[in-house]
């Protein structure tokens, strides 16, 4: 017994420091944020002089939130980002899945010769495509400063990966004889598959509509070539034309980044089950 | 699905199988393909007349002195990111997976930063180097931090590794996580009952059964940190002095700023078959070592 409770309290030391060290850790990578929050509420020449003061002595002031939110334009640039987000994952899932289903279920030469095709363009990197694209759809089409343009981008690089994993899925989930059964009731083909076989497919929807999300809601590359107009901007483009004009009004920049930053993490606060499962799956699928 | 004859073939192709495949090949194929023919044009981005040129390019290249400049400056950043980023990680989800309470709440923070595009904590790291560490290093009187980590060759090249490290370290964490939590228990049991102790089991089985978890962290970090340019952008944007100009801002500048549209391709091809072979050698060693338990 007592040689127990000696083991019980070296284990609770143990506990105590590994939670000391964690906590460390943890607020080390939380710094940053807290920083930008922290200054955001004060006036220039306090940041400059005091970075590190939690409250300024005159209190919370707002105005530079006022102002980052009507220079960059913030509503038009959120909902932007929203639109161009909302439907590329919306295609993308639609499309993917139904590739995904006639490369499992036909599997003929092309079906073949696509997917492969897919998976090997997985591992290109989107510099090695930026510049032949940008003279194809700019100089050649003149399609560019288009948010439809960008949004079949995005579903063009996108696709591949959420083809590749729906197949696996498909091909070890679904059983033929269900669309079978309801093929012979007279459902038609599109129809058994929207109706039937998409719905089996949440788990992985699941998944890709968060990876989808989270990499076109922070994309900069892509639509840095394609959007240019002001009003057209999304998110972080903003951001990033915003912090390039005011970058002496550090009050206003700090300010501007708390309001980019802020609607994905107070997202993430309701749906961080989700999010951490579904970035675990797709690594680990792909 | 059964197919009854052609027609009906085709029509299931256009419907299911077409829309997607067209995206794909408008957006990835045929860009590559014509990306190789760019490579022995001469063209400037503007005018209409491109003319053949042959090797030119690749000859210009070869002669690019800041091209191998940047080349070099990435691989040291590949190097002390993957190396940083895993050991980390590793340890982190290490932490994580010992039976401890109100672990959930610790990984969801150390993830955080991965929700955020590189641009933003780019900028947001900008504010912490030049303006939060400066002034704890002038009022605790830490001489390294008293001048801004931005402005000295080294130390951007540094904070840019640091930042990397700090984004992605969570990322990776969570995947050796779900490694750590695939291992049987009962194997670790029987270790300890042989007499191993925690470095020992640690080496001897958790680290050979994990092989797929670091297959993948390492492939990942590799081809990510290869290709990096938001935080690049955001945080140094290539100064002091254009000393921190990874490999694909340089691409970028080569045909976005400097107008050489075939050179700055040539270039982005060769960077991409660099990390096609380094991470295919990688995934092929990596996979030789795994083991099933």
């Amino acid at each position: 017994m007592a040689a127990n409770n000696i083991g019980g309290t070296k284990a609770k030391i143990k506990n105590i420091g590994t939670y000391v060290g964690l906590t460390l850790v943890f607020l080390l990578y939380m710094f940053p944020f807290i920083f930008i929050l922290i200054n955001s509420f004060k006036t220039k020449k306090e940041i400059i002089k005091t970075p590190l003061k939690l409250i300024s002595d005159v209190g919370l002031n707002f105005d530079n939130f006022i102002k980052a939110y009507e220079k960059m334009d913030f509503t038009k640039a959120f909902t932007n980002s929203m639109f161009v987000t909302i439907s590329s994952t919306v295609i993308v899932i639609t499309l993917a899945a139904m590739t995904a289903y006639y490369f499992v279920r036909i599997n003929n030469k092309i079906a073949k010769v696509f997917f492969a095709l897919m998976v090997a363009s997985m591992i290109i990197p989107f510099q090695a495509i930026m510049i032949p694209l940008v003279s194809i759809y700019g100089a050649k089409l003149g399609m560019l400063n288009s948010r439809v343009t960008l949004i079949f981008m995005h579903v063009g690089f996108s696709i591949s990966m959420s083809v590749f994993i729906f197949h696996g899925f498909i091909k070890s989930n679904i059983p033929i004889a269900l669309e079978e059964a309801a093929y012979i009731d007279g459902c038609t083909r599109t129809k058994t598959f929207f109706k039937i076989i998409f719905p089996l497919l949440k788990p992985t929807t699941a998944t890709l509509v968060i990876l989808n999300v989270l990499a076109f809601w922070n994309d900069f590359l892509l639509p840095s070539l394609v959007l240019t107009k002001e009003k057209l901007l999304t998110l972080p483009l903003s951001t990033y034309k915003f912090y390039g004009t005011y970058s002496a009004d550090l009050g206003t920049i700090m300010a501007a980044l708390v309001l980019t930053v802020a609607p994905v993490l107070v997202l993430y606060v309701f749906l961080q089950k989700y999010i951490i499962s579904g970035v675990v799956s797709g690594a680990v699928k792909s | 699905m059964r197919i009854k004859d052609k027609k009906e073939g085709l029509k299931v192709f256009g419907i299911f199988a077409l829309p997607g495949l067209f995206v794909f090949v408008a957006v990835v194929i045929i860009p590559f393909l014509y990306g190789l023919y760019l490579t022995f044009t001469d063209w400037n981005g503007i005018s209409s007349a491109t003319n053949l040129i042959g090797f030119n390019n690749y000859v210009n290249v070869f002669k690019d002195a800041e091209f191998w400049k940047s080349l070099l400056l990435t691989l040291k950043y590949v190097v002390c990111s993957v190396v940083l980023v895993n050991v980390v990680a590793f340890f982190l989800a290490y932490v994580l997976t010992s039976k401890l309470k109100g672990v959930g709440f610790f990984r969801t923070g150390f993830f955080t930063p991965n929700l955020i595009g590189g641009v933003v904590l780019g900028f947001i790291w900008q504010f912490v180097f030049s303006r939060v560490l400066v002034n704890i290093g002038s009022t605790t009187g830490i001489g390294f931090l008293s001048k801004s980590f931005l402005a000295d060759p080294t130390k951007a090249f540094w904070a840019l590794v640091i930042v990397t490290v700090w984004q992605t370290s969570g990322y990776m964490m969570l995947i050796y996580i779900a490694g750590f939590t695939g291992i049987s228990a009962d194997v670790l049991e029987a270790a300890s009952i042989d007499g191993a102790t925690g470095f020992q089991k640690l080496k001897r089985i958790t680290v050979p059964l994990m092989m797929p978890s670091f297959v993948i962290c390492i492939f990942l970090t590799l081809s990510r940190s290869f290709m990096v340019y938001d935080l690049n952008l955001s945080l140094t944007g290539g100064e002091p002095y254009g000393t921190t100009v990874m490999a694909a801002m340089h691409v970028y500048n080569k045909a976005f700023t400097s107008r050489q549209y075939g050179v700055g391709q040539a270039e982005a091809l060769i960077l991409f078959l660099m990390v096609a072979i380094i991470s295919g050698i990688q995934i092929y060693l990596g996979k030789r070592k795994e083991v099933e338990a």
